[in-house]
């Protein structure tokens, strides 16, 4: 029975990767048409129980492919990645179409102008297949807080997908697009992405711009790659990143090469297991990361243990951070210039009441919490000190870079837990974060890779961290993170019944490993 | 619940940030609150003296430009998503103290 819930039944194994899609359809053996009405009939069959999207943009995606299929047509090359259909999150400005952030306050919202990252993956060839569900303005880590609803884990609907890119981290695992973008401010891509068992990568901060990325918390935000396989996130990576002089925090570095890394293998590199990040997290997170170190080190890897004693203080800080800049960002929601306005006798009143109205619980508790945290008496004890904080986590990572080229570490301290398992409780939501945030206040590149064991109901991630524009030996390692997980082969020897009445309700030629059977067998 | 946090501290709070909260909110928000910041005790409690405080995770430097014309934003199209405008400007109900 193992088979039922191990990742041949849960692992989108049969799917064509995104690189082999774009190279499908411009070398023109299929049509970007083709390949979007595909996912577009997975969508059909499970996004009614899944609710990965806030929108599907259906007509608009076709009329992309058809753009890409005549170019194609007319012997010009849309591009690396012409005809892949990809997801982008609710927080990434989309010029004509809502931008909701999952949020009230931004009802009727429809941008002005694309982020720059979107424009770059139009540029690029690919096709937007919807607008993903998230934790209203990217605060949680579970998708429940979305003014719209919660996204399901599709591996298991009665379980969340983690958040809060939860929408995007869904509609890959569950086939709706071969690719899509988060954004990533403590760990809302990786956590997510390990969550529902996919690849999902936080760049170095400045590596992508984020012009257009709805800000949450300023000095962390960063917009990054979902993906099924590594090669295809680091596809991902290669066009969205790239200076950009709309942002004024854009890194002048040339984008990365990625995918020439994926080859070079992990021979020679010291990799270093992170003590503070394995402590008190559930003993199969651990077992993960314990059996992901083993594996490179048979692949020639040298791996040791590494300490990074001020790691344990991320959480904390994070805590103290992220809300203070939140609540100066969402200062801007007024009731002025976009979305929601309560109508109020006079300007203060209507400026409290549209917020009070606009805004859910989550982001109202981290405005408060940073209002606090910057408010005159504690400002310095409780922002200035988590500042100060931020520098000794970035000193003992540094120092930890000297002894090794990357490092390793769980993604989540466990795998999905049940809706409504954690919404009581904002600190115990806040620590489904506390592997990722580190990586958030030093701002270099992290990566989860999928590790699901045969024995395990759910898939976990392994985490890879590197050095600031590390992303090329990050991306290294996860290639062989990947390469040495659990056996993905024998996908349909692992099919269970159970998967296989399901795959049977999906329409012919449909991509039935995109309806993993539910783990634990229903 | 800690009584770190007053009632008056969380409607004081409130006010700053502009929100209109409920009594069972602020209710609910002193005893979130406190529990957050007392989990933030052990950053709190660290010696930083001489640690330098960091706003931003690498270096970054002023980023400037020719002062010449670009393009911008086309002003009827943003104007078009405000709740209210009026003559080419957004539209707001009167300021508090003035005469309506």
């Amino acid at each position: 029975m193992t088979g039922a819930t191990g990742p041949g039944g849960g692992r989108a194994g049969r799917e064509a990767s995104a690189v082999d899609l774009a190279e499908a359809v411009r070398s023109g053996t299929r049509s970007a048409r083709e390949v979007l009405e595909e996912h577009l009939e997975i969508v059909g069959v499970r996004e009614p129980e899944i609710h990965a999207f806030n929108l599907v943009l259906a007509d608009e995606a076709r009329a992309e492919a058809d753009a890409v299929d005549a170019a194609v047509a007319a012997g010009r090359d849309p591009g690396p990645l012409a005809g892949v259909p990809v997801a982008l999150k609710d927080n990434l400005c989309t010029r004509g179409v809502p931008t909701t952030c999952s949020s009230r306050i931004l009802e009727g919202w429809r941008p002005p102008y694309d982020a720059t990252a979107v424009s770059r993956l139009r540029a690029a060839g690919a096709v937007v297949v919807g607008k993903t569900n998230l934790d209203e303005f990217a605060m949680g880590s579970s998708t429940e807080n979305s003014a719209f609803g919660p996204t399901r884990n599709p591996h298991d609907p009665s379980r969340v997908p983690g958040g809060s890119s939860g929408g995007s981290a869904a509609a890959v695992a569950a086939g709706f697009a071969a690719l899509a973008l988060g954004s990533d401010t403590g760990g809302s891509i990786r956590q997510p992405a390990a969550l529902c068992g996919v690849v999902g990568a936080k760049p170095t901060y400045g590596l992508v711009s984020r012009y257009g990325l709805v800000a949450f918390a300023s000095s962390l935000d960063q917009i990054g790659p979902f993906a099924r396989t590594v090669e295809d996130a680091a596809a991902l990576m290669e066009v969205i990143a790239g200076h950009d002089p709309a942002d004024s925090t854009s890194l002048a570095a040339p984008p990365p090469s990625l995918r020439e890394a994926l080859e070079l293998g992990v021979e020679g590199l010291r990799l270093g297991v992170v003590t503070e990040l394995m402590d008190g997290v559930e003993p199969e997170a651990a077992a993960a990361v314990q059996q992901a170190a083993a594996a490179l080190e048979g692949l020639g890897a040298k791996v040791g243990e590494v300490s990074v004693p001020a790691a344990v203080y991320g959480l904390s800080a994070y805590y103290l951070i992220a809300p203070a800049e939140a609540s100066s960002n969402l200062a801007r929601y007024d009731g002025v210039r976009y979305g929601l306005r309560t109508d109020a006798a006079d300007i203060t009143a209507m400026f409290s009441e549209t917020r009070a109205a606009g805004f859910g619980p989550e982001v109202k508790r981290r405005i408060m919490l940073g209002t606090y945290a910057l408010s005159a008496g504690y400002y310095d004890a409780y922002y200035g000190q988590a500042q100060r904080v931020r520098t000794l986590i970035i000193r003992d990572f540094e120092e930890a870079y000297r002894g090794f080229d990357a490092l390793l570490a769980p993604t989540t301290p466990g795998p999905a837990f049940e809706l409504g398992a954690k919404t009581q409780d904002p600190l115990a939501m806040y620590m489904s974060d506390v592997c990722t945030i580190p990586s958030n206040l030093t701002g270099q590149p992290a990566m989860s890779v999928p590790w699901w064991p045969a024995d395990q109901a759910l898939p976990l991630g392994v985490q890879v961290m590197a050095p600031p524009l590390g992303e090329a030996v990050m991306f290294r390692v996860g290639a062989a993170v990947e390469a040495a997980s659990p056996p993905a082969g024998g996908v349909e020897a692992a099919s269970p019944p159970a998967g296989g009445v399901e795959a049977a309700s999906q329409p012919a030629g449909g991509v039935e490993a995109a309806s993993p059977p539910k783990a634990g067998g229903g | 619940m800690s009584s770190r946090i007053s009632r008056e501290d969380v409607a004081h709070v409130a006010h700053l940030a502009r929100l209109a909260l409920s009594d069972a909110e602020i209710d609910l928000f002193a005893g979130q609150l406190a529990a957050v910041l007392e989990h933030a005790e052990d950053v709190a409690a660290l010696d930083t003296s001489g640690v330098a405080p960091t706003a931003h995770p690498l270096p970054v430097r002023n980023v400037l430009r020719p002062d010449e014309p670009g393009s911008c934003l086309d002003r009827e199209e943003v104007l078009a998503q405000a709740p209210q405008a009026e003559d080419g400007r957004f539209r707001v109900p009167r300021i508090l103290g003035e005469e309506p």
